[in-house]
């Protein structure tokens, strides 16, 4: 009888090899969590680097305290679909709060934000249309077009010409999707959002921005890379996630779309699951009201990101962007294995980040990458350059290593 | 191995553009196996088809077209629909 999980002897293969270096980058444990930036490893306190946690609102007391209510009030779980028994006021009221955020008419809460942009994909286009997505998109939106029955078309990465080019191959009489991202988590570099959006509108396109990345501190009201670039009347859905800046778990889509509520009863991924528990989906209301005023957070934000990309760009690191676009900041390593050493020797320590590598990653890059913390302080910053450049040497990530690498 | 047609020509030269690692390249030949192809070069390679030909080849005709054989006939069905649209 054939073992169906041969297929994937080569990745344990990889990984025993990791293992065997004293390295298990799939095998960290969180034992405890002391604050939004930093955590008990292997018995030992470690700066939080790499979390999405944008704008540290998994500790807000008021918040906490809403959660701690709802779990009181509405019990642990909703046990049914949102087109069922899964409907709590609770869940009105976070659609009215996203509503109300993103200042659209409608809005629609999944249970995650993979599942969001699964449903959005699979069910705004079908057999006939298109779906135009960008080369980096991330594998929700793959996974949604393979879910789909739309034929998936493929641009080079943000770049308008090469949309406007593909987009005019397509008959004109089809529908068509141009799904886009403001911030792309792997190098951290932000969309040109108008020209795409310009671009897409004048080949008929319908459009859709993911804001996972960049809710909570793009634009004047924290809408996302949008909102920044002045194109929230022309994108037609904006998709996002709990699970970042909001600091719990969910998805959603917000939009003016007049035939918009339809989608409630044609999305699979919002009606074949569970709707969120009712303290999620407290703590989320709470949050994202929170996120309207918390501007002292952004400029914190905003602040140590710059510091940091600064610092680490001093220290001798090869950044994926020139400038400080987001809250990720990417480090391009010279090899597979200078990154894994970096990435152990970051944690040794002190500091957690992330690797990434192929496929995940564009053009065969192995990544180290850091997000950054609107509760991070100055002096962590300052710790993390350190570490890093410490660690640089150490890894042969800096110096005369890397330059032969 | 003996090319029979423009379009085979052109997309084996196409294919092997993409060959770092110079494996042999037969008609039968699989990008996933033989040729150790990942998920990200064959889209890259589609996206090179696409531009020398003015044409779509949608991403969700991938799993169909495993072998050098299946993307040149498919590229050469493509050629023909758009010749007679």
């Amino acid at each position: 009888m054939p073992d169906l999980l041969d297929k994937f002897d080569y990745a344990s293969a990889e990984l025993a090899k990791l293992q065997f270096l004293g390295v298990n980058p799939v095998g960290v444990v969180m034992e405890k969590i002391l604050s939004p930036t930093r955590a008990i490893i292997s018995g030992k306190e470690t700066i939080l680097l790499g979390t999405y946690n944008y704008m540290g609102m998994t500790f807000e007391p008021d918040v906490i305290e809403a959660g701690q209510k709802a779990l009181t009030d509405f019990g642990t779980g909703t046990t049914g679909s949102r087109t069922l028994n899964g409907t709590y006021v609770g869940h009105k009221a976070l659609e009215a709060a996203l509503s109300d955020y993103y200042d659209t008419r409608h809005a629609m809460v999944f249970s995650t934000g993979y599942q969001a942009n699964l449903g959005m994909c699979a069910t705004l286009t079908g057999k006939g249309d298109y779906i135009i997505i960008d080369a980096d998109s991330h594998a929700s939106i793959y996974d949604g077009c393979a879910m789909g029955n739309a034929d998936v078309v493929r641009f080079r990465h943000n770049d308008p010409v090469d949309l406007d080019k593909r987009l005019k191959r397509l008959p004109p009489e089809a529908g068509k999707l141009v799904v886009l991202e403001g911030v792309y988590s792997m190098l951290g570099d932000i969309a040109p959002l108008a020209e795409l959006v310009r671009v897409s509108k004048a080949n008929g396109a319908m459009v859709m921005v993911d804001e996972a990345h960049a809710m909570g501190f793009f634009g004047e009201h924290g809408r996302g890379v949008t909102e920044q670039a002045g194109c929230e009347a022309e994108v037609d859905f904006v998709v996002g996630t709990f699970s970042k800046s909001v600091g719990t778990i969910g998805g959603y889509v917000v939009s003016n779309h007049p035939k918009f509520e339809v989608l409630r009863l044609m999305c699979r991924p919002y009606m074949f699951t569970a709707s969120l528990p009712p303290s999620v989906v407290a703590t989320a209301t709470a949050a994202i009201v929170k996120l309207k005023s918390v501007h002292a957070k952004r400029n914190q934000l905003w602040k140590s990101v710059k510091a940091l990309h600064g610092g680490l760009k001093a220290a001798g690191f090869n950044l994926a962007t020139k400038t400080p676009e987001s809250a990720i900041l990417a480090i391009i390593m010279p090899s597979q294995d200078i990154m894994v050493s970096l990435w152990a020797a970051m944690l040794e320590a002190g500091v957690y980040v992330n690797m990434a590598r192929p496929p995940a990653t564009p053009a065969g890059m192995c990544l180290i990458r850091c997000s950054v913390c609107a509760e991070h302080t100055d002096v962590q910053v300052q710790k993390v350059i350190a570490a890093f450049e410490q660690a640089g040497h150490v890894s042969g990530a800096l110096g005369d290593m890397a330059a032969v690498a | 191995m003996q090319p029979t047609s423009a379009t085979e020509i052109l997309v084996l030269e196409l294919i092997t553009s993409f060959n770092k690692k110079s494996v042999p390249i037969s008609l039968s030949s699989t990008f996933a196996r033989d040729l150790a192809f990942d998920s990200l070069t064959v889209m890259d390679l589609v996206a090179a088809i696409e531009d020398e030909y003015d044409l779509i080849l949608p991403l969700n005709m991938l799993p169909d077209l495993e072998t050098v054989q299946q993307l040149i006939n498919a590229v050469e069905a493509l050629v023909k629909a758009k010749h007679h649209a």
